[in-house]
């Protein structure tokens, strides 16, 4: 009787986050998936159980052409912020000094609080034709006349690497730094140099620090809409961008929930090729 | 040579880090009407233009109050549901953590646009009320993460001893969980904050009249570079700065 009266009450603790879970979460998303296997017949919604949309990914130039455009800066971004980052998260671990160390990562991840619209503001205002860059490098007499740097893809994923260059020096730091000194020694001490050291020991013992923010840099960077708008300058389109456009001008909300859908499976297969590597508790 | 390797890399990276931000931070003290070299300044001109104009405070104190707002709930809501799951055994309970912790793995694209056609399929309109809503969904799982992984064993026994001294189910949370539990209850909050704060995504798509200080950015962007843009950027971030300088402070140290 008091073990059912203690369920009663534990439901009741957990009944509030769930209900509103439910209610705002769960509902609307499977409101998503019915609506993107309705259709439109000029402006009328009609509800059904068509593929039409998703055929229409296929068929239609525009549409799988932003699904390549995603996914092509997506990987370079995931890429490049990487191979960026992993320095720079190995010199604060073992470079700098122990007593600097915290407010060297502290501020080496500051400007990540900056808001999103407003730090993607910041890079059109440095990349543009007046902008610093270019100012810069005309005083430095490297170029003559201004280059095009914003609203290009350069731009796109110049403002991503930015952001996630910051994101993975934390989730690689906090890998390193956990790292006992004594299997370096010991590599050391059995004729390995610095290189095989890190070939053979370092690399594979951080591997899940940097799957984990790689995945996490791929699933942000796919799904977001702001970058690409304010950057990319309209000449190519990542999904984000087509699912605003079929809401705002065209209100097809089919079309764009079945490209929502898309988007997700794609995270999907995302997740399941790293899941070997992702420690997703550890974050 | 190779000695100063790192640290020519470092200070390379920290360049590109803060390059968008100072350049921010730097214009928005031009003199001028662009945002761009050379520097002309410094000057207050564009801070006093922004403070007075009257769209841009409601934005921001719509912000103020869909971040409080929103964060309040998404921390009680998640903080009932960890007590509730840590400390009541209950069947069922690996699903029902698996599905507070599942609006993490979506997109907020995706999140928005589920409840923006739910919101107009349904006839109810748009409002700060239903961007509110849409933060509440996407800070909860995190609230509820962060105090769920804090409540261990050693507080439980505290909360025993305090049932046997008699106290009742409001007094052991009221007295003895949440104070305990506070530095984590404020952590989860205050990135909370942050987060409803800087969205952007969710209630662009879910404001119309009333909106949120992003919103109102974002439209301002359309008129292309401006000291005015630079100026209300950098009072957002330094009110970003302030809230994470004060949560490192304030829960960090603490645990020292």
């Amino acid at each position: 009787m008091t073990r059912m009266r203690d369920r009663i009450t534990g439901w009741g603790f957990v009944a509030p986050a769930l209900l509103w879970t439910i209610a705002f979460f769960v509902v609307p998303f499977v409101v998503m998936g019915a609506m993107s296997l309705a259709t439109m017949k000029g402006r009328t919604l009609i509800w059904g159980f068509s593929f039409e949309n998703y055929a229409e990914l296929a068929e239609k130039a525009y549409l799988w052409r932003a699904i390549l455009v995603s996914l092509e800066i997506t990987l370079t971004v995931t890429v490049v912020s990487v191979l960026l980052a992993y320095p720079l998260a190995w010199i604060i671990a073992f470079r700098v000094p122990e007593r600097w160390r915290r407010l060297a990562l502290l501020l080496s991840i500051l400007p990540f609080w900056t808001s999103y619209v407003v730090r993607s503001y910041a890079w059109l205002l440095v990349l543009a034709r007046e902008g610093v860059v270019n100012k810069a490098l005309i005083g430095l007499g490297l170029i003559s006349e201004p280059v095009t740097l914003a609203n290009t893809r350069f731009a796109t994923v110049t403002g991503f690497v930015h952001f996630f260059v910051m994101l993975l020096t934390l989730t690689i730091y906090a890998n390193l730094i956990q790292l006992s000194p004594n299997y370096r020694r010991a590599a050391m001490d059995l004729g390995a140099n610095a290189l095989q050291t890190f070939r053979h020991v370092i690399l594979p013992l951080t591997l899940p620090g940097i799957v984990t923010g790689a995945f996490l840099t791929f699933v942000l960077c796919i799904g977001d809409y702001v970058t690409p708008q304010i950057l990319g300058g309209n000449t190519e389109l990542t999904v984000p961008q087509v699912i605003m456009v079929q809401l705002g001008r065209r209100a097809d909300f089919p079309l764009a929930s079945a490209l929502a859908i898309v988007l997700m499976g794609i995270v999907t297969l995302a997740y399941l090729a790293s899941a070997r590597w992702l420690r997703l508790d550890r974050i | 040579m190779m000695r100063a390797l790192p640290w020519a890399y470092l200070l390379a990276a920290f360049v590109f880090i803060y390059l968008p931000v100072g350049a921010l931070v730097l214009f928005s003290f031009q003199s001028g009407s662009l945002p761009v070299p050379p520097f002309n300044g410094p000057s207050l001109r564009w801070y006093g233009e922004i403070l007075g104009d009257a769209d841009l405070m409601e934005a921001l104190r719509n912000s103020l109050f869909v971040a409080f707002g929103s964060s309040s709930v998404a921390v009680s809501l998640g903080f009932l549901a960890a007590y509730g799951l840590a400390r009541h055994v209950l069947p069922g309970s690996v699903f029902a953590r698996g599905l507070l912790i599942a609006p993490l793995t979506v997109s907020y694209l995706i999140v928005g646009l589920g409840l923006l056609i739910v919101l107009t399929r349904s006839g109810l309109g748009l409002s700060l009320w239903t961007a509110g809503i849409g933060h509440v969904v996407i800070n909860l799982p995190l609230a509820f993460a962060i105090i769920y992984a804090s409540m261990g064993a050693q507080q439980q026994n505290a909360e025993r001893a305090a049932r046997d001294l008699g106290a009742n189910e409001a007094q052991v949370i009221g007295l003895i969980t949440v104070p305990i539990l506070l530095p984590s209850i404020a952590a989860a909050f205050f990135l909370s904050v942050t987060l409803s704060w800087d969205e952007f995504i969710i209630s662009f798509l879910l404001t119309r009249f009333d909106v949120t200080l992003p919103v109102e950015i974002w439209s301002l962007l359309r008129s292309g570079l401006s000291p005015r843009l630079n100026a209300i950027g950098s009072l957002v971030f330094l009110i970003s700065i302030t809230v994470v300088l004060f949560l490192e402070i304030l829960v960090f140290r603490r645990r020292k």
